[in-house]
């Protein structure tokens, strides 16, 4: 009886949308090869029996690159075979390559369901598989899927009891690739087609110089559009809400609380001069909510929405193309720019895809020099709030400090760092547009999970920070920190406190330096170390995870030094 | 065959075809390309050239692979 169904592929062939389509679970999917990188489990009804699902990271082969594609070749391993079930599924418009992997899966004794995916794609550019051939020299039952639509799901679910054990040979890489020209002559037929557009842009964006034309208009582009959206959501969603429908009733609630006192105190905060300030008072109904919904949200629904459209057409692999080159030079490479880039929504995620990288070195490199010089969004939402009140001038400042301690702090970790890095090697992806639900259904998953992620840890952090001003406990730790503080980095030595709850929320500590009056340079050096200081507790938490407790503290005092260093210089370097 | 129209990867003009012949590296090297499609009587078309040292994109069979130039000049490609 089978109690397991692993679903395994090669990269990029929409295993977690097939998983969707199976459990119902909603898991987010891109255009790019290693958009898992853990396992997820969801269940399905087979037969008036809960199975359990298993969603495996991609793999080309069972003998693994990276440590996201270790977990794929060993857990159905430690699996005994007459009580699972394999799915394995194949990018139809590349039958070739995909084939390689399922010989393997066959060799190995799996039983074995072979689910043929993105048939629609395959239609579109001239490719016809001949199934019942494929299935019968194969030896097991072989399906058309087009996950995106649900085409062919139900079939495939009626036909998962039919996959069973194989007997288990073996064969050298070379006779594999040998019975796979044979197969692909039997079942495969290609219809000559002329280059379309869409094959044309794909060239175009990997050419070295046509190429890094496009990425910037690309890049130019994403983050004008990301702070058009968000600034529109503000000024015309969020900011008339907080003013014109919230602000009269958190006034009441402040009046029936009697202006004072300590319930007062947590829930609206201080009144400035007399009223409630949404950006100043600090209270949990005040404060906490603007900071979430009408500061950081519009931004986290923006960001997402930009970047869900470059992972789902198929650009981010191209712009890893591009950047190799500088990459390798802090002892990276290009792929490193998807973890960077989603980094830049939340450095969580943005750390956990280092494991599509190979080495444990850059691996390394790559979390600390996130965890350091890439802000999350909901920190940049605040710096944009911050400091656009002075200029943008201070903005982009903030980027390019960040921009150079990449540069500096990526060439000595990879001169100082043992070992060497390797090289790029991906997949790139064909340009896909994905049905508009299944983008806005993964734009809402992401939206839901900074919701239920965040909003907790903000209402906390703000309580707690509240406990701290009431009974007046600030006074000792500022001045704990105050020669620190006040000499090396010129801050008033109130800031202390922000940096310290830095650590819970990096967007709360930032809504902390709002009530301080600071000067443009004070309010840019506290925006500077905000970012690179300490992680916020759930990066921490990750990168403690993923790194392992010793090279954890290399990279604190990396981080500490760092900080230090440049929060120092900053101060001495800019004169107002 | 002649020796002459053998080339690595690196050193292939855009949009030329060739065959791999040798691929020069250890055995990880070998079986993660053979896994990807990479492998020796394979052919390959170049689709990007290399600039200052860096990464080239080929076509094989029906996928385009970028590799990195140390990777990609370890590949021996006969050249049509």
């Amino acid at each position: 009886m089978i109690k397991k169904i692993f679903l395994i592929g090669n990269p990029n062939v929409g295993k977690s949308v097939v998983f969707s389509r199976l459990t119902g679970v909603n898991v987010i999917s891109s255009n790019y090869p290693g958009t898992t990188i853990g396992i997820t489990k969801g269940y399905l009804k087979l037969q008036e029996d809960r199975v359990e699902i298993i969603d495996l990271p991609g793999s080309y082969s069972l003998e693994p690159g990276s440590q996201a594609e270790e977990v794929a070749v060993t857990l159905p391993r430690d699996f005994p075979k007459d009580q699972m079930a394999i799915i394995n599924i194949l990018d139809a418009t590349n039958l070739e390559r995909n084939l390689y992997l399922t010989l393997q899966l066959l060799e190995e004794g799996y039983p074995l369901l072979v689910c043929l995916n993105m048939c629609d794609d395959m239609k579109h550019r001239g490719i016809n598989i001949d199934t019942a051939k494929l299935e019968a020299l194969l030896g097991v039952p072989v399906v058309e899927t087009c996950a995106l639509t649900g085409h062919g799901i139900k079939l495939l679910i009626e036909r998962i009891p039919q996959a069973v054990p194989q007997q288990p040979q073996r064969r050298s890489s070379q006779e594999r690739w040998l019975k796979i020209g044979e197969i692909v002559s039997q079942v495969q037929h290609l219809t000559h087609r002329h280059h379309t557009l869409r094959e044309m842009l794909e060239d175009i964006s990997m050419k070295p110089f046509a190429g890094v034309f496009i990425a910037a208009l690309a890049l130019y582009f994403s983050f004008k559009f990301v702070r058009f959206i968000a600034e529109g959501l503000i000024a015309s969603v969020f900011d008339p809400f907080f003013f014109n429908i919230y602000q009269p009733v958190v006034s009441k609630i402040s009046y029936l609380l009697g202006r004072e006192g300590f319930l007062h105190h947590v829930l609206i905060g201080e009144l400035i001069n007399g009223r409630i300030d949404f950006k100043q008072s600090l209270g949990l109904l005040t404060t906490a909510p603007y900071i979430e919904f009408a500061m950081v949200l519009p931004y986290i629904i923006s960001f997402y929405f930009i970047l869900s459209i470059l992972e789902d057409v198929g650009y981010l692999p191209r712009l890893a193309i591009l950047l190799d080159n500088f990459l390798h030079r802090i002892g990276l490479h290009g792929f490193t720019i998807i973890p960077v880039l989603l980094g830049f929504g939340c450095n969580v995620p943005g750390i956990l895809s280092t494991r599509i990288l190979e080495s444990r070195r850059e691996r390394f490199i790559a979390s600390t020099l996130i965890s350091i010089g890439v802000p999350c969004v909901a920190l940049q939402a605040m710096i944009v709030g911050l400091l656009g009140q002075f200029s943008g001038f201070y903005i982009g400042g903030v980027y390019l400090v960040l921009f150079s301690i990449w540069l500096i702090l990526g060439v000595i970790l990879n001169k100082t760092l043992k070992g060497f890095s390797p090289e790029l090697l991906i997949e790139i992806p064909p340009y896909r547009l994905p049905p508009i639900t299944v983008f806005l259904k993964k734009l809402f998953l992401r939206i839901k999970g900074f919701l239920v992620e965040a909003l907790p840890v903000v209402l906390l952090g703000v309580f707690l920070v509240n406990i701290l001003i009431f009974y007046k406990l600030f006074d000792f730790v500022s001045g704990m920190f105050a020669p620190l503080i006040q000499g090396l980095f010129g801050l008033p030595k109130e800031t202390v406190i922000a940096l310290l709850i830095g650590f819970i929320r990096k967007d709360v500590a930032a809504g902390m330096l709002l009530p301080l009056g600071l000067s443009a340079k004070q309010m840019f050096i506290a925006a500077v170390l905000l970012c690179i200081s300490f992680p916020c507790i759930a990066t921490f938490v990750i990168m403690l995870k993923e790194l392992g407790v010793k090279d954890f503290m290399k990279s604190l005092i990396i981080m500490s030094i760092t900080g230090l260093v440049v929060g120092g210089v900053l101060n001495l370097a800019i004169l107002r | 065959m002649n020796p002459m129209n053998r080339v690595s990867l690196v050193r292939m003009k855009r949009n030329q075809k060739g065959k791999i012949v040798e691929i020069a590296g250890g055995k990880a090297l070998h079986d993660r390309l053979t896994a990807m499609g990479i492998y020796v009587g394979k052919e390959v078309a170049l689709l990007n050239h290399s600039i200052f040292k860096g990464p080239v994109a080929i076509r094989v069979g029906r996928s385009i692979l970028a590799l990195g130039f140390g990777m990609a000049s370890k590949i021996i490609v006969e050249v049509e």
